[in-house]
């Protein structure tokens, strides 16, 4: 590619001076002010911004609706929920898919991209990875909730008992526990193994007492020995080698929750790659969201570049398109099968009483993000965060649209209405506040960026490594 | 009690400017002889393992035998539940339907391996170990910013407190030598 930067043409550039000559790290950065930038936030050393007092405070006062919607639900049971024959599986499962295909975004980021020499990845691989965490749990909430009796979620594992019963391990219910409980798990530890080199560095650079002793036991004694890196750096690539299948695996394990059943247009071979590009495409939606955020309240303008946020448009495009190839297929499908079940569905669908939620979920994730072909859209940070929140509402919309299928089965006597209650969207909108106050929480106290891997993406000449090359050194 | 001759010591720590200055410094005193080191940088430095003498970490092996045990326990106990213990006719299915029962050996195979991999990254670093006497040079707090390290422990028989000293101020871009009390 071309080595030599030529001097911003037209619009003007928003910074003029880059520290690399692929103008992902602006300013003039070295190992010092990398860590300075990214650790002072930690530290408290760089005054809390406006910004975060509102995001913490909107989500810590969410927060309270989901304690509020999960108590009602504890108390009266899940009658509560707009819930009933024939729509046993309602906003609890969308908002079920909807977080836990955000959180695939930060894994795919984190390990699918350094696996892919993506050097941009550097930048937001750390907080898509808390992202990642925080959706998982968030999503994690539903199913469990949705049981009816939570205390007995632990039924879903094998263990031996004393009612000599097991669990039913042909049932992607099943399946989906066992997915999202080690995706979780792999997530946590690949995410703090980032953190211990970073946390080192804040033990080190601490001022006041309390700040030492957390972030020293956090960092377990790091001490930067070449021995312990060159085991570090294996470590970190085969967790990202493990972890690129297991993004894979666990969405499309929820996807057969849906498509293992026989109701008509769940039962699709599309569902797996429909779902994962759904993910990624929710994903790079929450990332764009949070990005823009930190890029202005703790003016990291300079670690995430245009550069960045023009690149996530893009594979948001492409996903997009991706998931817009979905719902052609399905419809497609559908018609050519000459099933009547599978046609007469898709019309109901498409005209029946929700026909409203799919022609919105078409104008919201396949029409609006077509936007992002025009530079503009990629380059300016208010269009950009529109556009991701009409894929916001999409990727929702996609699974409600998904759940209300079920009130046209098979035989017309069955069919019904479904809306949500008070108590559904308590804890829908409560889910969202737990996420933003965990997040708040996070770029507060945790480093937002990896200081690690971004010192190692400075040029040599700036003591760098000239980027993370983990596929080489990684033995 | 008398005042000893010689501070008990711990070894001998050399700061460099740059990673390449590291790089050479660590392959000058393996060549002079020096076997007990170390290097410490803020980001990993692949050719200071490599003039060290560890070419390549046990991590692989670790994290690969972690996951055919997690894989292989994970599927035996599968079959077992599904046909021995507990059989349930499912849609008629064969109680050894073991296509079935590839997404759970699936996701156990991953969680053992990356548990397998974090626990042996710990065990083999000896980590968590919140204090070493390295701790005790105040300037080895550039170790996670922008200082690159050589440590020589005097547990090296080639270590003499003095000879090392001269030995290691004399490598090119050295910046400082320091005594790391016990």
């Amino acid at each position: 590619m071309a080595t030599v930067t030529a001097p911003a043409t037209g619009a003007p550039a928003e910074h003029d001076v880059y520290t690399d000559d692929e103008q992902l790290i602006g300013g003039r950065q070295t190992l010092v002010t990398i860590g300075e930038k990214i650790g002072n936030v930690c530290l408290g050393e760089v005054p809390t911004p406006k910004g975060w007092w509102i995001m913490f405070l909107a989500g810590f006062t969410l927060l309270q609706a989901l304690v509020i919607g999960l108590a009602w639900l504890f108390y009266l049971g899940t009658g509560v929920w707009g819930i009933n024959s024939p729509v046993f599986w309602g906003v609890a499962i969308v908002n079920f898919v909807w977080w836990i295909g955000i959180g695939h975004a930060g894994t795919l980021i984190s390990a699918i991209l350094l696996l892919m020499h993506q050097k941009w990845r550097t930048s937001l691989n750390r907080f898509a990875e808390s992202m990642t965490l925080f959706a998982v749990m968030c999503a994690g909430i539903f199913p469990l909730i949705h049981m009816g009796r939570p205390w007995l979620a632990y039924w879903l594992f094998p263990f031996p008992n004393n009612m000599a019963a097991w669990p039913q391990f042909r049932s992607p219910l099943c399946w989906d526990a066992f997915a999202v409980s080690t995706y979780f798990s792999v997530s946590l530890l690949f995410w703090y193994i980032g953190l211990i080199p970073d946390f080192a560095y804040l033990r080190d650079h601490a001022k006041s007492k309390i700040q030492q002793i957390v972030y020293g036991m956090l960092a377990m004694g790091w001490r930067g020995s070449a021995m312990h890196w060159r085991r570090y750096e294996k470590l970190y690539l085969l967790l990202a080698g493990l972890g690129t299948p297991l993004v894979f695996s666990v969405h499309t394990i929820v996807s057969f929750d849906f498509a293992v059943s026989i109701v008509p247009l769940w039962h699709a071979t599309i569902f797996p790659p429909f779902f994962v590009a759904g993910a990624i495409f929710a994903g790079f939606a929450m990332v764009i969201w949070l990005a823009i955020p930190i890029r202005h309240w703790y003016g990291m303008k300079d670690l995430i570049t245009e550069k960045h946020l023009d690149v996530c448009a893009k594979i948001m495009l492409g996903t997009g398109l991706l998931v817009s190839y979905g719902y052609f297929s399905e419809v497609w499908m559908a018609w050519y099968s000459q099933s009547t079940y599978e046609w007469d569905t898709t019309l109901q669908r498409m005209f029946g009483p929700y026909g409203w939620s799919y022609w919105l979920l078409i104008l919201t994730n396949t029409i609006i993000p077509q936007l992002i072909w025009f530079k503009k859209f990629r380059t300016n940070e208010f269009l950009l965060f529109l556009v991701a929140g009409s894929v916001h509402i999409g990727m929702w919309f996609e699974r409600y649209v998904i759940i209300v299928t079920l009130t046209r089965d098979h035989v017309p006597s069955s069919w019904g209405r479904y809306a949500p209650t008070l108590a559904d969207y308590l804890v829908m909108f409560g889910s969202l506040g737990l996420f933003l106050t965990l997040f708040a929480l996070f770029m507060r106290f945790l480093p937002m960026l990896s200081i690690t891997e971004m010192r190692e993406l400075l040029p040599h000449k700036a003591g760098g490594r000239d980027g993370h090359a983990v596929m080489e050194n990684a033995k | 009690m008398s005042a000893p001759e010689t501070p008990q010591t711990w070894g001998m720590l050399a700061e460099f400017d740059s990673a390449d200055a590291l790089i050479t410094a660590t392959r000058k005193a393996r060549e002079a002889g020096y076997t007990k080191m170390d290097g410490h940088s803020p980001y990993p430095i692949g050719e200071v393992a490599d003039e060290l003498g560890f070419p390549r970490s046990e991590i692989g092996a670790v994290m690969f035998i972690g996951g055919m045990v997690g894989a292989t326990m994970g599927f035996l106990m599968l079959t077992w539940v599904s046909w021995v213990e507990y059989p349930l006719n499912i849609a008629g299915k064969p109680y050894f339907s073991w296509s079935m029962f590839i997404p759970i050996t699936w996701e156990l195979l991953v969680l053992s391996a990356s548990v397998s991999g974090v626990v042996g990254l710990l065990a083999l670093c000896g980590l968590p170990m919140p204090y070493h006497p390295l701790f005790n040079v105040p300037a080895f707090a550039r170790a996670t910013k922008d200082g690159f390290f050589l440590s020589v422990e005097a547990a090296d028989p080639k270590f003499d407190a003095d000879a090392t000293r001269a030995f290691l101020l004399g490598l090119p871009d050295v910046k400082s030598v320091e005594e790391v009390p016990a």
